[in-house]
């Protein structure tokens, strides 16, 4: 058991270092949930593509560095240690080019990928649906086969990004059948599509601090090349799911984040904190301690990857644990801000209402705890 | 890197496991707790004879370490099994006089080390700021009190205390006794030896905790009201899976402290296994209802542990400022 990098990795941090020291903008870019703060990232995205920093795990051919996880882990540390702007290809990179490189083809992927490393596209979710939040299996919005391809009739939620993203890759129901039987995981394909395609219309929504982070989606026969499926119709179900016990997991949120904003949080204590409050004090030692066990788990995980293993089921006590800091850390700070904490243009403020959707999204916490529950601890199944 | 336990580690575990299995630990915990410790001597010299006492100490002693990723292994399974007796105390004796050899003290060392080391001999530690009182001192052989800088022999104990854990006996130590070492290096070595503690301490209320959920999703999964098993609850799943997350984040910290032995790290481990082990009680508690509110119940054994371990050799207020002053100024 040990905790010691291997001097590849430490080359590859150094090497990572110094390059974000030379590049991350002085000041920080505006809002990515803004219109302009996502021109900006965009543009950071491609700085970060033209050196090959953008998506380092992936192989080369796509743009990548071919890092395993430590030296993605060490790159994470690094770039939030930095400073450097949030990915605006968030969504892109850590949901849809898992399941390409396990389920899409060559040809897709040589398509896909290149432009997503760039940040020339940037990629938006579709999988929530005004009836089907947490019970996804519930949705209804459907492909129906015409001529080369499919057409998207149906409304989908919650789209992330998708206010100013180019595609959107979602879930849709391509045959009715099995539902109808009671088996409503079964009929369902995984495709990609253009946010400007004849028949998408986008609504913005404002989240709660009224930036447009997320859309609504109103698709009304949207045509969908068949080269635009992944994997084969009607196992949408099983490809949109099978990254999330893996590396996705793992990779969802980067320890180096919260790593990074504890040593913020622990700055702005001693520049602000009344000494004798130990209660404030203590919450502040909770988010250095809580990183440090994040830290430390991912360390495990990618670890147990290495070795050939899965991390499975355990990747919502990640997600509960993750999501839950986030919002406790935020909360502090702003605790330690006192009469600044109630303003909304500082970035704590920005990083509390992020925070605030953790535990609803990628799956609600509630169930993530019923995941935890009957697949690791093995108690019955019950109603949700 | 590769921060997993190595087969080694696992077939230690699970030996340590299958013995304390076997020897009816509850059991003898209740002897213990009766005063009658005889089942827990020879329990503890088991645990000698298959190394556990030596992990904290040099070659030159006798000893294999110091190994503390194996020791605290081998102290989570103390914890899981509820094992009585002052184990965190004699792994602190031992460090504390490995240490004081090592800064030019050898002679308390070469007297008591190969006894403590072996597991003939039982020792217990009091630490005047920190660990006021000792543990089992009545069962103990050698009864060791640091203050300031100074170490003794103590000539007995006073009074047993009662404990919240009636398995635990604590005890000031008798004034007085004979010094062993004086000066710099006695504060030293104890604060050395107050880091063993940590990490042991640490990794019992891991053992403890990860206990008291095993016994409760066990009960959950038996227990019916309303016609099904009470495990199949939402309200009853929630606060078991939140339970196993506490757990499951304080074992890498557990371990990554026993690699880098670092100060904010040991106390990081001690904050959060004691809280996660003392959350699991109050789940385990609530989840049994009545019936772990009893004392007969085997559950009480590790249910009245989770708090004065938690608290002992570091309160979790005491460690949280020290996780913040290993950072810099600031904390105490």
């Amino acid at each position: 058991m040990d905790l010691t990098p291997d001097a590849e990795t430490e080359e590859f941090r150094a090497e990572a270092r110094a390059w974000l020291r030379a590049h991350v903008p002085a000041e920080p870019l505006p809002s990515l949930e803004t219109e302009e703060g996502f021109a900006a990232h965009r543009a950071w995205e491609a700085e970060l593509a033209a050196d090959r920093w953008s998506v380092v795990s992936w192989p080369e051919e796509y743009g990548g560095r071919g890092a395993d996880l430590f030296r993605w882990l060490a790159f994470e540390e690094e770039y939030y240690a930095a400073g450097a702007p949030g990915r605006v290809s968030q969504n892109g990179i850590s949901l849809l080019a898992p399941t390409l490189f396990a389920h899409a083809t060559e040809e897709q992927r040589a398509r896909v990928l290149p432009a997503m490393a760039t940040g020339a596209t940037i990629w938006a979710q579709a999988w929530s649906e005004p009836g089907a939040g947490s019970d996804l299996a519930a949705l209804t919005s459907r492909a129906v086969r015409t001529d080369g391809g499919w057409l998207l009739t149906g409304q989908k939620t919650w789209s992330s990004r998708a206010a100013f993203a180019d595609r959107a890759f979602g879930i849709f129901r391509t045959d009715p059948a099995p539902a109808a039987e009671g088996r409503p995981h079964r009929g369902l394909t995984c495709l990609m599509f253009d946010l400007r395609a004849p028949g998408v219309t986008v609504r913005p929504v404002g989240r709660l601090d009224g930036k447009p982070a997320f859309a609504e989606l109103f698709l009304d026969e949207v045509f969908v090349p068949d080269e635009d499926v992944i994997g084969e119709p009607g196992q949408g179900w099983r490809i949109a799911m099978s990254t999330t016990g893996d590396e996705r997991g793992l990779t969802l949120r980067s320890p180096g984040r919260f790593l990074a904003a504890a040593d913020r949080l622990v700055r702005l204590w001693r520049e602000r904190a009344d000494e004798g409050d130990t209660a404030l004090r203590d919450r502040v030692a909770d988010a250095v301690i809580g990183a440090r066990a994040y830290q430390l788990f991912t360390a495990a995980g990618a670890a147990r990857l290495a070795a050939g293993g899965s991390t499975g089921a355990e990747s919502s006590l990640n997600k509960v644990f993750w999501s839950t800091y986030d919002i406790a850390l935020h909360e502090t700070a702003l605790d330690l801000l006192g009469p600044d904490g109630e303003r909304a243009d500082t970035a704590w403020a920005e990083g509390h209402v992020f925070a605030l959707a953790g535990p609803i999204y990628a799956g609600t916490n509630e169930i993530q705890r019923d995941i935890i529950a009957e697949r690791l601890l093995g108690l019955p199944k019950g109603r949700r | 890197m590769r921060f997993l336990p190595t087969d080694e580690q696992r077939a230690f575990t699970r030996s340590l496991d299958a013995m304390l299995t076997a020897a009816d630990t509850p059991a003898v915990a209740r002897a213990w707790a009766a005063g009658e410790p005889a089942a827990g001597r020879a329990l503890w010299a088991r645990l000698g004879a298959a190394g556990v006492f030596a992990l904290a100490a040099p070659e030159a002693y006798g000893g294999a370490g110091p190994l503390p990723v194996e020791l605290a292994h081998a102290f989570v399974e103390s914890g899981r099994h509820a094992v009585p007796g002052p184990l965190v105390e004699t792994v602190a004796a031992t460090a504390l006089l490995a240490e004081l050899a090592a800064l030019g003290e050898p002679a308390p060392a070469k007297r008591l080390l190969p006894g403590l080391v072996s597991g003939e001999t039982v020792a217990t530690l009091a630490m005047a700021e920190v660990s006021p009182y000792a543990l089992d001192p009545d069962a103990a052989g050698p009864v060791l009190a640091v203050d300031g800088e100074e170490l003794r022999l103590a000539p007995g104990h006073e009074e047993i205390r009662v404990s919240a854990d009636p398995v635990r006996r604590p005890a000031r130590p008798a004034p007085g006794g004979e010094l062993l070492a004086a000066g710099p290096a006695v504060a030293a070595a104890a604060r050395h030896a107050q880091d063993w503690a940590l990490l042991a301490t640490a990794a019992q209320s891991l053992g403890v905790g990860l206990a008291l959920l095993d016994r409760t999703v066990a009960y959950a999964k038996q227990r019916s009201q309303f016609g099904t098993v009470i495990g199949a609850f939402q309200a009853v799943k929630h606060r078991l899976a939140d339970t196993l997350i506490g757990l499951e984040f304080a074992r890498p910290l557990l371990f990554g402290a026993a690699l880098t032995f670092e100060s904010g790290d040991l106390a990081a481990a001690k904050a959060a296994a004691g809280e996660a082990a003392y959350a699991a009680a109050g789940t385990a508690l609530q989840i049994h209802g009545a019936i772990g509110y009893t004392e007969e119940l085997d559950l009480s054994l590790w249910l009245r542990k989770a708090r004065p371990l938690r608290d002992a050799w570091g309160t979790p207020s005491w460690c949280r400022a020290r996780v913040l002053a290993a950072r810099g100024q600031g904390g105490v």
